[in-house]
């Protein structure tokens, strides 16, 4: 019986080895019909419910770091003409849930992400005009010639990371050619970041020489949002030689976080121009990213005001290669230099504390996919050896089906502490200021 | 004179009659994926654990360089997150994947061509073709339809297979069938044709499977809307429209 069951076993396997598949060999021609014509109009969004705590007691911040739930809604129009897409964030934030809506800031019960047009006017240009996500330049979370708004709250409490990138209101005109390509961005008014203020992470304020939080009043700088007088433009120019890929920038506005302080003390967004260059490169098993920055800070009148941030070189060098399958090392280097150091030294107010000329970042990003891309780990680790501090970010995603993602992860800060002029010990330093802030924090998001 | 007369015949024979092992595997490459100047499909894949994924892909030929262009439609979480591949003979491949949230750009260094496409069974190589250097390929059985090809890694260890057989239709010059073994011959991934349609001229699979033996899964593939020889421009495939997708060839 098992010998006869072996052989039909045998017998089949060998027939399908040797079966034709369907059709093979048909000289019958046939032809799909042209793309079923359907609605123009396309509906897709997202529930994403987060959860979070501080991992350590402190008297000045709430336990809980983040406890949200969001709709995002994105509307589509894909016409012959234009495409137009509008979409939207119906929040229920029960830490910000009693600040007032705000389309700028992106507080209150709505965030809206993007609402714009687009088309083609020529074959040559294309043109964006509305809200809109803004991104260029080659640092993976580190960011020179991007000079489009961040949202640092949502990145350090643990939303995921799309919402580290702020919307834009942008004109962007694109024009294409073989010698080389344009993008002209045009802001009517100056984009802030969504800088932190004090309302949903501690930070050290310098000019009052302690910590800020939720209990203090927020930093509210004052805004620039005359429309056409405090307008920005950001440029970017470039083209590929082979498979490298080359890219000069220029940015002419003002600075994305509050770097002034007027003579009363009240923060500002002072003029800030960018000049740039970037370069992309295969070198190795992998890819090569360098890129450089100047940021000509004029109003800190080449460091003698010390109300306003100094001039700054940064540049950066990246190297990302997969090293085995489905795991991926990204390593990057990045420096700010500050201008004119020696003024600084001089006329810095007595009492604050000192930064360094040079601030070095050293940045490791490892992902690691498993279970046919279900299962990814991920760690994204910023060290600054001037510093002496740091910014961890594990994460583990769980794609349990393509609709249902759930995610834990924690944001750990770190850093050395100054003495202050106050005789009271406190981290000073960019990544420091935060450590009360570390979090941990749960998610789950349904996709539709 | 006989004694003469059969030997030559017999080279005769062998050189006229017969083709060698790479002549078939060349032309099951060019079969498989060098179709016409350029090509376009919309591609969807059902994976067993019920994830599914649908894109369209584009490719143009330059030569025996290629470059693909792919743009992901389901599921809504990759939704308009396209890819482009430089595909190239003589060095490795170029490719970026733009992220519409982000709205970046990012390059993908090249990786391991033997891991998940999209976390299908298939694999990135399945969907871009191996380049048949890779291997020494022997022709170990003609059959009335099929040629069978062995190949085996020139560098052992370079991929996770042992070697690998081909089924190749004579008439065709299509792959219906691949197996691939460990050491030890025991087969643990198989690929078959499932479905053969003569399309603008080009006899093209259009359903396919990828089953992974040890573990039970498999993946089924479909393409769709195939057409071939479309006169697609060479700028499609830059960084413009990894960013504003070419809807008349989408739609």
């Amino acid at each position: 019986m098992l010998k006869h069951f072996f052989l039909i076993f045998l017998f089949s396997t060998s027939v399908q080895a040797q079966s034709l598949p369907e059709g093979l060999g048909s000289t019958i021609e046939e032809n799909f019909s042209d793309f079923e014509s359907e609605s123009p109009f396309v509906f897709n969004g997202f529930i994403d419910g987060r959860a979070g705590m501080r991992t350590q007691d402190q008297a000045y911040q709430r336990d809980v770091s983040i406890l949200e739930t969001r709709l995002h809604t994105d509307v589509e129009y894909e016409g012959r003409s234009f495409t137009g897409r509008i979409s939207a964030d119906f929040i229920y934030d029960d830490i910000s849930k009693d600040e007032n809506q705000d389309f700028e800031t992106g507080k209150g019960w709505m965030d809206l992400r993007e609402a714009f047009v687009s088309f083609r006017p020529f074959d040559f240009a294309d043109v964006k005009i509305g809200r809109q996500i803004l991104t260029w330049g080659l640092g993976d979370l580190v960011f020179i010639n991007d000079l489009f708004p961040k949202d640092w709250n949502a990145f350090f409490i643990g939303r995921s990371e799309d919402y580290l990138k702020a919307p834009s209101d942008a004109t962007k005109l694109s024009l294409f050619s073989d010698l080389a390509n344009l993008d002209v961005t045009y802001m009517a008014r100056h984009d802030a970041s969504r800088y932190i203020d004090g309302s949903r992470l501690s930070f050290f304020n310098p000019s009052v020489m302690s910590p800020m939080s939720e209990f203090d009043p927020a930093i509210d700088a004052m805004e620039r949002n005359a429309f056409f007088t405090e307008d920005e433009v950001a440029l970017r120019l470039y083209r590929s030689f082979g498979s490298t890929e080359l890219a000069l920038y220029y940015f002419d506005g003002y600075w994305k976080t509050p770097e002034g302080q007027s003579a009363i003390g009240v923060a500002y967004f002072p003029e800030l121009t960018v000049y740039g260059a970037s370069a992309r490169i295969p070198f190795f098993k992998g890819i090569l990213s360098l890129e450089m920055g100047y940021y000509d800070s004029s109003e800190s009148n080449d460091g003698l005001n010390p109300l306003v941030r100094n001039s700054e070189y940064r540049y950066l060098i990246g190297y990302e290669q997969e090293l085995f399958s489905n795991f991926t090392a990204n390593v990057q280097y990045y420096v700010e230099q500050m201008d004119d150091y020696d003024v600084y030294l001089n006329t810095l107010p007595v009492g604050m504390p000192i930064r360094d000329e040079f601030r070095e970042l050293l940045t490791l990003r490892l992902t690691y996919m498993l279970m046919d891309q279900k299962l990814i780990l991920s760690l994204f680790n910023y060290y600054s050896p001037t510093d002496q501090d740091g910014y961890v970010r594990p994460k583990v995603s769980y794609k349990a089906t393509d609709a249902m993602l759930f995610e834990v992860g924690a944001n750990i800060f770190w850093g050395e502490e100054d003495r202050l002029s106050t005789g009271i010990d406190q981290q000073t330093t960019f990544f420091g200021q935060f450590e009360d802030n570390t979090n941990v924090f749960v998610g789950a998001r349904y996709t539709f | 004179m006989k004694k003469i007369l059969f030997p030559i015949l017999m080279g005769l024979s062998f050189s006229v009659f017969a083709m060698n092992a790479n002549e078939i595997v060349s032309k099951a490459e060019q079969a498989s994926y060098y179709q016409g100047q350029d090509g376009r499909a919309k591609v969807t894949m059902n994976i067993s654990d019920g994830r599914s994924r649908q894109f369209v892909i584009l490719r143009k030929n330059f030569g025996k360089d290629q470059k693909f262009y792919v743009y992901f439609q389901r599921p809504s979480d990759v939704r308009k997150m396209s890819f482009l591949i430089h595909k190239y003979m003589q060095k490795e491949d170029d490719r970026w994947m733009f992220l519409p949230a982000l709205d970046l750009v990012k390059r993908i260094a090249a990786g391991d061509k033997r891991t998940s496409f999209a976390g299908s069974h298939f694999y990135y190589e399945d969907v871009s073709g191996r380049d048949p250097k890779e291997d020494k390929h022997e022709l170990v059985d003609t059959t009335d339809d099929f040629y069978v090809i062995k190949s085996t890694p020139k560098k052992s260890g370079s991929a996770e297979f042992a070697y690998y057989k081909t089924w190749i239709h004579k008439g065709t010059f299509i792959p219906t069938k691949a197996s691939y073994y460990k050491k030890g011959d025991k087969e643990y991934r198989q690929y078959e044709a499932l479905k053969v349609q003569k399309l603008d001229g080009f006899q093209t699979v259009t359903e396919a499977v990828m089953r992974d033996l040890e573990s039970g899964g498999e993946t089924k593939l479909s393409y769709n809307e195939v057409k071939y020889n479309m006169g697609l421009e060479d700028n499609l495939f830059t960084e413009r429209y990894l960013k504003n997708p070419p809807k008349q060839y989408l739609k």
